[in-house]
């Protein structure tokens, strides 16, 4: 027993001071992505053919990128002359699939609260069923690590549940597989309503690496109405834990 | 072997006319006759050949201590007879070839879906995820417990089937392939900007190791030479992995008996690793750090300094939380005698990784087929005998201070120069390439193919948990239900990797 108590004062107190301070990020992080004004029409052109998935567009509109595409593998910022930049800002959820086009000039339209009636029914207490729907598993490993001591997302008043019928929301990984289509459809009508859906990784949003394949949806929006979309590939556990509090309208 | 065979290096390019081509009678000898002699099937697989009509089979074999795989090929039209009941580690590629070709392998006893995937050729009935027959047992309080695809926790989905008598297990079928994704067609089939990207979501969680794995693919089929320094940084970012996984792992294991101290060390320790990996590329999963011809991020000596400083204190840290599993009698208790595999059956099903070291078996690709950094640096195997939870457990803790000590020996002694080779990375044509990376869960197979116009023409992955999944449901046969969950754990093991 005396070994438990000196590992105890070892390890020491490690829950972060989220949200009251600022998450500390890797120098080389990937957050939000920014177009350089002005970027010429050959510059989004050579990343337009250069990007894995089609996230960047070159529309009437001038060039942008959608963050419920991007990979965030920095290819497009590793070519030179500085046309895009992707800065340590972790905040990326976004309450419709439009707010996740970064244009040059344009503040990025991070996700506000959903509303007095969702912050008086969730607020203080957001249940969540997760379904995993095919993808590559760092989604999940990244969400599970909500619940370390390190984020102690217990203090939220958010917590996964093991069974649909106690879910107020259903957070969704991955492209949704042709065979986890019916499980997904499933889960969800188990809920109870109100209920809300949350598209988690940039594979949830539309796909991801796997836009296109016969074998997958491509994005829970194609089956389930989306109430929050949070990106990146994965969603670094700050991204998410930041998504669910602006939805619950307390950041 | 008694038959000539195609013998190549790890990542070594081959021509494909060289693979012997015998007949189906033949190539099932040469098979068995290896598996006799403890040899093992790395990959088995069918393509069909360029301006051919019919499936061609390839096997890669293995033997332990010759640092060569062994290839072979044979032709086969609409049935052949099975492997699997004179050799159990061929039933899962056997019912693979099945499902993609509908090549039928007569007399195999299990002949189930593997994924539920639509039929290369599109002569199959299409089928529904999990709709099969699954083995079941009859009689009085005889019962069957169906978990998944959705399960309790966040993980991936599966399906499992118990057959119980009260509390005790007789058996235990599994039923994957909800992650379906056809990520091995799309590799072929799609534009090759995405194959990196699908290389590293093959299992998110081993990022890294797959990542290694098609780069060394490719730069075997381009002969392209990757810089010292280059190889150094990806073995670091390797043990990082292995670090970080087996870190989780034994968190969870203790989770799972119901000890909370190291399950909340553990949990945060995990976390601090892989914040070792976002220090050096920007993402807690090693995404972006590889690229066919090196690495795309250096290292500098501030950045090395911190490395090794947090790594240090993570080490320290993990002991601490690990020392108190094994000083724990309630823990080592429930770990010992849980879930055993012995050596016979680890052999037969062709185990890998943690998994078969924990029987016994020194099976590691790191020093049987070394490719990259560790032709320079080895790194010694450990195994323990018992093949229960506590063995798998204490491998994967032995592991840890070995990948730590690896680890700081690269990352002091780093050569200098690039980082990414100059040369193009433009593919042989008519070639074929066996890539074997020892992934954090055990061996990690790539083998790519080109057509007469250099472009990939076939490419075949298997994840270790393609051979370790039948060790799962094995190692809880006699056990009772509620030892699932830590069985489960202590082999850890990927869905999505075997799903594709």
């Amino acid at each position: 027993m005396i070994k438990v108590i000196l590992a105890r004062i070892k390890q020491g107190y490690r829950t972060s001071a989220f949200p009251k301070e600022e998450p500390v990020l890797a120098e080389r992080f990937r957050g939000l992505p920014v177009l350089r004004e002005g970027m010429l029409p050959e510059e989004s052109e050579e990343r337009a053919i250069a990007c894995p998935t089609g996230a960047i567009g070159k529309g009437p509109g001038g060039a942008s990128i959608d963050l419920g595409k991007c990979l965030f593998c920095g290819g497009c910022a590793a070519s030179p002359g500085g046309a895009v930049n992707f800065t340590k800002d972790y905040r990326l959820a976004a309450l419709s699939r439009e707010d996740l086009i970064c244009r040059p000039g344009e503040a990025y339209k991070l996700a506000e609260s959903a509303g007095k009636e969702i912050k008086r029914t969730f607020g203080r207490s957001l249940k969540l069923r997760q379904v995993s729907a095919g993808g590559c598993n760092a989604c999940e490993a990244d969400l599970n690590v909500l619940n370390t001591l390190a984020f102690d997302l217990g203090r939220f008043g958010i917590q996964f549940v093991a069974s649909p019928r106690h879910a107020d929301g259903l957070l969704v990984t991955g492209p949704v597989t042709r065979n986890m289509r019916l499980a997904l459809k499933k889960t969800y009508d188990a809920m109870p309503s109100p209920k809300v859906v949350i598209a988690s990784g940039t594979c949830a949003i539309s796909g991801g690496p796997y836009i296109g394949h016969e074998e997958v949806i491509g994005g829970v929006d194609k089956e389930l109405p989306v109430d929050i979309y949070i990106p990146g590939c994965p969603p670094h556990p700050y991204t998410v834990l930041d998504g669910l509090l602006r939805f619950l309208g307390r950041r | 072997m008694t038959r000539p065979l195609l013998q190549t290096g790890n990542a070594r390019a081959a021509s494909l006319k060289d693979v012997p081509l015998y007949d189906i009678g033949t190539f099932r000898e040469t098979v068995l006759e290896n598996d006799r002699e403890g040899g093992r099937i790395v990959s088995f697989f069918g393509c069909v050949p360029e301006g051919e009509g019919q499936v061609r089979l390839f096997a890669v074999l293995s033997r332990h201590r010759e640092g060569v795989f062994f290839i072979l090929s044979s032709d086969v039209k609409g049935s052949y007879r099975s492997l699997t009941p004179d050799c159990p580690q061929a039933h899962l590629f056997e019912r693979e070839i099945y499902e993609e070709w509908g090549i039928v392998p007569e007399g195999h006893p299990w002949l189930k879906p593997v994924r539920f995937a639509p039929r290369r050729r599109k002569d199959g009935p299409e089928i529904e995820a999990g709709i099969m027959d699954f083995f079941r047992m009859k009689g009085e309080e005889a019962h069957e417990v169906a978990v998944g695809p959705v399960h309790a926790g966040v993980i991936e989905p599966g399906h499992f089937r118990f057959q119980c008598h009260g509390e005790d297990v007789f058996n235990l079928e599994i039923s994957l392939g909800y992650q379906h994704r056809g990520v091995e067609r799309a590799m072929v089939e799609y534009p090759g900007k995405r194959r990196i990207h699908y290389a590293e979501t093959l299992a998110g969680d081993t990022t890294i190791g797959h990542a290694t794995a098609y780069c060394h693919a490719v730069e075997g089929l381009s002969g392209c030479n990757v810089p010292a320094r280059a190889q150094a940084l990806r073995g670091v970012m390797l043990e990082l992995e292995r670090l970080a996984n087996h870190a989780g792992d034994l968190g969870a294991l203790s989770g799972d008996v119901a000890y909370l101290p190291t399950s909340s060390y553990c949990g945060r320790i995990r976390g601090d690793i892989l914040n070792i990996t976002a220090l050096v590329c920007g993402s807690r999963f090693g995404r972006g750090m590889l690229t066919c011809g090196g690495v795309r991020f250096d290292v500098d000596d501030v950045m090395r300094q911190e490395l090794l400083e947090r790594l240090d204190r993570v080490m320290s840290d993990l002991k601490c939380a690990a020392d108190l599993l094994w000083e724990t009698p309630s823990v080592v208790d429930r770990f010992e005698g849980t879930g055993v595999v012995d050596k016979k059956m680890c052999e037969e099903l062709g185990l890998v990784g943690p998994a078969a070291r924990a029987c016994g078996i020194p099976r590691d690709v790191r020093s049987d087929l070394p490719s990259g950094i560790y032709r320079f640096s080895q790194i010694p195997v450990f195994t323990c005998e018992s093949g229960d939870v506590f063995a798998r457990a204490y491998v994967r803790w032995m592991e840890t201070q070995k990948s730590a000590d690896f680890i700081k020996e690269q990352t002091e002694g780093l050569p200098s120069g690039a980082v990414i080779a100059g040369e193009g990375t433009r593919l042989l044509p008519g070639s074929i390439v066996v890539s074997a990376v020892e992934g954090w869960r055990g061996e990690i197979c790539h083998v790519a193919m080109t057509g007469v116009d250099g472009e990939l023409a076939r490419y075949k992955v298997v994840d270790p948990s393609f051979h370790n999944w039948m060790g799962l449901a094995v190692a809880m046969r006699g056990g009772e239900i509620s030892d699932f969950p830590l069985c489960n754990k202590s082999f850890n093991l990927s869905y999505c990797g075997h799903d594709l």
